[in-house]
């Protein structure tokens, strides 16, 4: 399966169409958002203003407006995500394809330093690094994915090392195949649904974590992000005011944004094992059959 | 016997080394951070203090011009006697007073949250999977998931404003009233009670699904196997196979879960602590952030960091006990 076979999978899928139309609007809002809002910096009312015809997310405590920092935050908190999914799964493919390929030694000293990182707490870890660095995007980018990596390493790592067993790998190492075409033709293609997966929950984790560190002040403060719209609020004290809009909307953005990444999951789950497709077919056809005593109903025609 | 000790010494070399790496990135990550750590570290003191006191600053903190090897022998022979540095914002304090200061406050909010999530979602996760497909069964998951997509720290600050601003049922922060004295007095004890009630709630909420969820699988597998089948046969109550046939084993892969959460609720409990004001590791972290305390920080990073460590090691050892299996 390649990439435009899966994306059309994906778009007949009921759940996946959904999440994609979700993820679909907030790039959208990331690259042209701005336009239809004033600029995010500008202090264009009283602080901490409620929602009104003029605002319609309120004022925060700087008296800038709600709903342009939101759009504009959109930009950079999607950019970072995006990219650190991207690289996370990356860099755990090529350390857990090593390992799960090689096995051996290389594997043994590979799988030492991915439970390594694994069991190191991820937080006060990720707070240290940003600290010493210079604040801004870049470095929320480097830490994520310092810290992020090994989840993944390890899961490709086992689809590698289960795949290199079959016969249809095996037997394209009798015939000769070098271990690069082995591994671009033979391994890749049938880990991309598992990979497209790692990259959605790597983004979905990003997001969160980066989101998290900037709360934190460990951002650059002077740009306008989800992360650093949330650390002014509480800098500005929202909680004791009562001014809600000034994090409640950001909060939203996060989890439909994160609610819209685990639709498309579950499309590429039902996609790469069909099973579960068919399986909650049955599982509804069944119930309108449901039997009292417990015996096994009987569908008339089956499933289609 | 033999065999379970040599897992065991296993186990601790593995942490061992984790330590050890955990330990020397500490160390490595100022020193190869652009520009000079000891600049960064003291740039807020600058034109406060003379370029003597900077200086003697620097032997505080163990950054010399000596070989990177003689400094870290210096690091961890100092580390060894506990020695971590000095707070900068609680400057002269040293970190490892500091730490020592929240770490109380923190491991009984954790713990306590912890304990509570753990029991509350295995036996949902039992109920779940003995009444598969049943209200318990169809309708958390979904709910869980929902409120697993809003950010952690953000479930907690909606919480603490509904509940203590809007509502007014909680305080909004630290850890016990104001007029009370720390030790063994009920008004005290009540008061910290009352004031961990709603961390600890959002804590025990954001963790449940995990538990929960966990559970219900392994006791699916359970309990479609030929001995729940035979005690159902047997006549036995139903509650009795629920809990001592199938909750008991199917709790066993959820332990080892528990030393992998350790690490989480750690993480997850600094943010809580920094919403709430409460004054354990996370707020000291979030002052430590704040007031660009790298000391601090970095000695927060390793007590949590070795207390992981060895909350993982000590559940190794309880999972040895309580599964036979393992024992052979």
């Amino acid at each position: 399966m390649n990439i435009r076979q899966l994306f059309s999978h994906l778009l007949v899928n009921r759940k996946a169409r959904l999440g994609l139309c979700i993820v679909g609007f907030f790039v959208l809002v990331s690259l042209a958002g701005q336009w239809f809002v004033p600029d995010p910096t500008d202090f264009v009312a009283m602080p901490h203003q409620p929602p009104s015809a003029e605002h319609w997310l309120g004022t925060t405590g700087q008296g800038q407006d709600v709903l342009a920092q939101t759009v504009a935050g959109t930009r950079t908190t999607l950019m970072v995500g995006f990219a650190a999914g991207f690289l996370v799964v990356l860099i755990g493919a090529v350390i857990g394809g090593v390992a799960g390929y090689l096995g051996g030694r290389t594997d043994d000293l590979l799988s030492l330093l991915i439970n390594v990182f694994m069991i190191m707490p991820g937080l006060p870890l990720m707070v240290v690094l940003a600290a010493w660095l210079p604040p801004g995007p870049l470095t929320i980018l480097a830490v994520l994915v310092l810290t992020g990596w090994a989840w993944n390493a390890r899961v490709l790592r086992a689809q590698t090392l289960s795949l290199s067993q079959r016969d249809f790998v095996l037997a394209a190492k009798v015939s000769g195949e070098s271990p690069l075409r082995i591994v671009s033709a033979e391994i890749l293609p049938n880990m991309l649904s598992l990979m497209t997966s790692s990259f959605i929950g790597a983004t979905i984790y990003a997001i969160g974590a980066q989101v998290g560190l900037e709360f934190l002040g460990l951002g650059d403060i002077s740009k306008v992000t989800w992360g650093t719209n949330l650390y002014w609020a509480s800098n500005d004290s929202a909680l004791l005011l009562g001014s809600w809009w000034t994090f409640v909307p950001t909060g939203f953005c996060i989890a439909l944004l994160g609610f819209g990444l685990t639709l498309v999951n579950f499309g590429v789950d039902e996609i790469a094992n069909p099973r579960l497709a068919t399986e909650s077919l049955w599982v509804r056809k069944l119930k309108k059959h449901a039997t009292v005593d417990g015996s096994t109903p009987v569908v008339k025609g089956g499933v289609a | 016997m033999n065999r379970s000790i040599e897992y065991l010494l296993r186990r601790l070399g593995f942490y061992t080394l984790a330590a050890w790496i955990a330990v020397t990135l500490n160390f490595l990550i100022p020193r190869l951070m652009p520009g000079d750590p000891a600049q960064i570290m003291f740039a807020r003191f600058k034109g406060e203090m003379s370029p003597e006191s900077i200086g003697a600053l620097r032997e505080t903190f163990g950054i010399s011009d000596a070989p990177l090897w003689g400094q870290y022998f210096t690091y961890l022979k100092h580390l060894l006697r506990g020695d971590m540095g000095i707070s900068v914002s609680n400057f002269p304090e040293p970190v490892i007073n500091v730490i020592a200061s929240g770490l109380l406050w923190s491991i009984f909010l954790a713990g306590s949250a912890l304990v509570i999530s753990f029991f509350i979602g295995t036996s949902l996760g039992a109920l779940a999977a003995w009444r598969r497909g049943g209200f318990l069964d169809s309708v958390t998951p979904p709910l869980l998931a929902l409120l697993g997509a809003f950010p952690y720290f953000w479930m907690a600050m909606l919480t603490l404003f509904v509940f203590g601003f809007g509502l007014g049922w909680f305080p909004l922060w630290h850890a016990y009233p104001e007029g009370t004295s720390p030790g063994f007095n009920l008004p005290f004890l009540f008061g910290a009670l009352y004031h961990a009630t709603l961390p600890a709630a959002t804590m025990v909420i954001a963790s449940l699904g995990g538990w929960m969820l966990a559970m219900r699988n392994t006791m699916v597998g359970i309990l479609g196997s030929d001995y729940i089948t035979y005690a159902r046969a047997r006549g036995l109550p139903p509650r009795q196979v629920l809990i001592r046939y199938a909750a008991r084993n199917a709790l066993l892969p959820n332990i080892t879960g528990f030393g992998m959460a350790l690490g989480f609720v750690l993480g997850g409990a600094l943010l809580t602590e920094i919403i709430f004001s409460y004054p354990g590791q996370g707020y000291l972290l979030l002052q430590a952030v704040r007031a660009q305390d790298y000391p601090l920080m970095q000695g927060l990073f390793l007590t949590i960091t070795l207390a992981v460590l060895g909350a993982n090691w000590l559940v190794d050892i309880a999972t040895l006990i309580l599964d036979p299996r393992t024992r052979r």
